[in-house]
């Protein structure tokens, strides 16, 4: 084979180990690039606040991989985090100890979850519309129950949770690593990763095989709720404050990531590695513009328009053949 | 000749109405281990309604279904594929985005330590079917997407072997293929009856019929107009049945 071949046959399709390294590339160009333009951004507090903020896109796109893997979508991700945070505040205010306030609040955020995926793969309504639909109702149920006032001021065990750390490695990082690692090992090693892509590449194919395709969907429904209440526990413990307005817009920053890091908007494929990278770029890119001085709306301007170029790559891509 | 058949499947008086719509009417067919049976027909003959009931899509409103000469009841596909059919549609059925040994193994992966999926285990039987059904594929890790229309076929009758069946009922098996490609899948499938297997085709290429097939079955209005051999009758007679028009020559 000559080395033009061998260069035909490098896959340079989204999720590729191409396009991942390619990720990888810009991630630390971004990162050399901000590191010259600005002299506090490789500080370590700096480090630290890109660190918080990407947690929160890695976690919710651990979820959305699986949802968007699967051909579907989930827009309520931010309230679900919102209303899971409010949950585990209301719970800690009543009194009950962190623990189970926290495995409640995961709980609901799971069944929440739940509840879009019974309607998703039940009543065969659109994910798009079902989980506009209860981005609403989500939202409308923190302010219910906040009365759109913030719950603030919780134990140390739980702000620990947010803002503490283990031998200088901070909680969340370490929270973010485990379900990587455990998203990373489901979608690639159990039924439950093959049968998410067969969904997104063929549903009908696998449910002629005696899969019940409706359980699995509901399973990654409450995936990604899940990963979104956990978002919302970890955003609550570090401000010490339960916002109704809380997970605002994460949905787009989870979806961008998730697009961006090469799984195919169209299902059938999934890159659990390149979600990963593609919420360290955002969260660097969002931190570089803030540091230069850039509004925050031209940042939303900015992310909009990486959605917009990682779909267009994905939907031209031959990745769903 | 008939005494060493096998009797492996047989229908008897199946009945299907959809509303006022008679699909099929008291249809009696039998089917015989080593045998391929074409079954043929105009369009609403009955030929799908009767292959939905054997691949347990479709629940008969009467009549019995048997296997080895004792009855069955069986109304999903996989309850079908339980007892030995496995049908091939005519789309495939296949995931384009995943390998060659995720599509035969689909919803039958094998599990180390009760969780995680053996995808070596998964390789190396899907090679050894590869092999054994002599198809022309070497690399496992081919996205099915990638694969020609023959090769896809035959990928699609491996993953019906590997589910367990041994009768094979395939929907226009070489529909929208070329030359070459048509004749690997006959290859394999003169190759399954060689080895056994129960082989049931519905299609509309009459030259394959007589080329592949032991047997035709023709319907017609929802019944059996005929059930020939192939060996012994001609193209024109199974036209002649198709249409009604026995006389025809």
């Amino acid at each position: 084979m000559t080395l033009t071949d061998k260069i035909r046959k490098v896959n340079i399709e989204p999720g590729s180990s191409f396009h991942q390294l390619l990720l990888m590339v810009v991630l630390v160009a971004a990162v050399a690039g901000l590191s010259i333009s600005s002299p506090f951004f490789l500080k370590w507090d700096n480090m630290r606040n890109i660190l918080d903020q990407s947690v929160i896109n890695i976690i919710i796109g651990a979820g959305m991989t699986y949802v968007i893997s699967s051909g579907g979508i989930d827009l309520s991700v931010g309230a679900a985090a919102a209303v899971c945070g409010v949950i585990i505040a209301l719970l800690l205010k009543a009194g009950l100890p962190v623990f189970p306030a926290a495995a409640a609040g995961l709980l609901a955020g799971a069944l929440l979850g739940g509840a879009n995926g019974l309607m998703v793969s039940r009543l065969k309504v659109n994910p798009f519309i079902v989980t506009l639909a209860s981005m609403s109702v989500f939202r409308g149920l923190t302010l219910i129950l906040t009365k759109s006032i913030p719950i603030y001021s919780f134990p140390t065990e739980f702000t620990w949770l947010g803002s503490g750390s283990v031998i200088g490695m901070p909680v969340p990082v370490i929270i973010t690593l485990a379900v990587v690692a455990l998203a990373w090992t489901t979608i690639r090693r159990t039924r439950l990763g093959y049968y998410t892509m067969a969904i997104g590449g063929n549903e009908e194919a696998l449910r002629r095989t005696g899969v019940s395709v409706d359980y699995y969907k509901t399973a990654i429904y409450m995936i990604s709720g899940f990963t979104a209440a956990l978002a919302g526990l970890i955003v609550t413990a570090r401000l010490n404050s339960a916002d109704p307005l809380a997970g605002y817009m994460y949905e787009l920053d989870a979806i961008a990531t998730v697009i961006l890091g090469g799984t195919s908007i169209k299902g059938g494929h999934g890159s659990m590695a390149g979600t990963v990278i593609a919420g360290l770029f955002l969260s660097v890119v969002r931190n570089g513009l803030t540091i230069n001085g850039i509004a925050s709306y031209c940042q939303q301007l900015l992310v909009g328009l990486i959605i917009l170029f990682a779909v267009v790559i994905s939907e031209r891509s031959g990745r769903r053949l | 000749m008939a005494d060493r058949k096998k009797h492996i499947l047989g229908v008897e008086n199946l009945s299907k109405s959809f509303g006022h719509v008679r699909a099929i009417e008291n249809v009696s067919v039998d089917f015989y281990a080593g045998e391929i049976t074409a079954i043929v027909g105009d369009n609403g003959a009955g030929k799908s309604t009767l292959i939905k009931m054997l691949s347990g899509a479709e629940r008969p409103d009467r009549g019995k279904i048997c296997i080895n000469k004792v009855e069955h009841n069986f109304f999903t596909p996989s309850e079908a594929i339980e007892n030995g059919i496995a049908t091939v549609y005519q789309d495939l059925g296949l995931v384009n985005c995943m390998d060659i040994s995720s599509n035969i193994f689909l919803g039958l992966e094998p599990l180390r330590k009760g969780i995680f999926v053996d995808k070596a285990r998964m390789k190396r039987e899907s090679r050894e079917l590869i092999e054994k059904l002599r198809i022309g594929i070497s690399d496992m890790d081919l996205l099915a997407g990638n694969l020609s229309g023959g090769q896809r076929q035959a990928l699609a009758i491996g993953r019906a072997i590997k589910q367990g069946g041994r009768i094979l009922i395939l929907d226009e098996p070489t529909a929208a293929m070329g030359v070459k490609e048509t004749q690997q899948v006959i290859e394999l499938l003169l190759n399954l009856k060689t080895q056994g297997y129960t082989i049931i085709i519905i299609t509309h290429n009459m030259q394959q019929v007589f080329s592949l097939s032991d047997r035709v079955v023709v319907m017609r209005q929802g019944r059996v107009a005929g059930d020939l051999s192939t060996g012994e009758s001609s193209h024109n007679e199974v036209v002649g049945l198709i249409t009604g028009m026995e006389g025809v020559s």
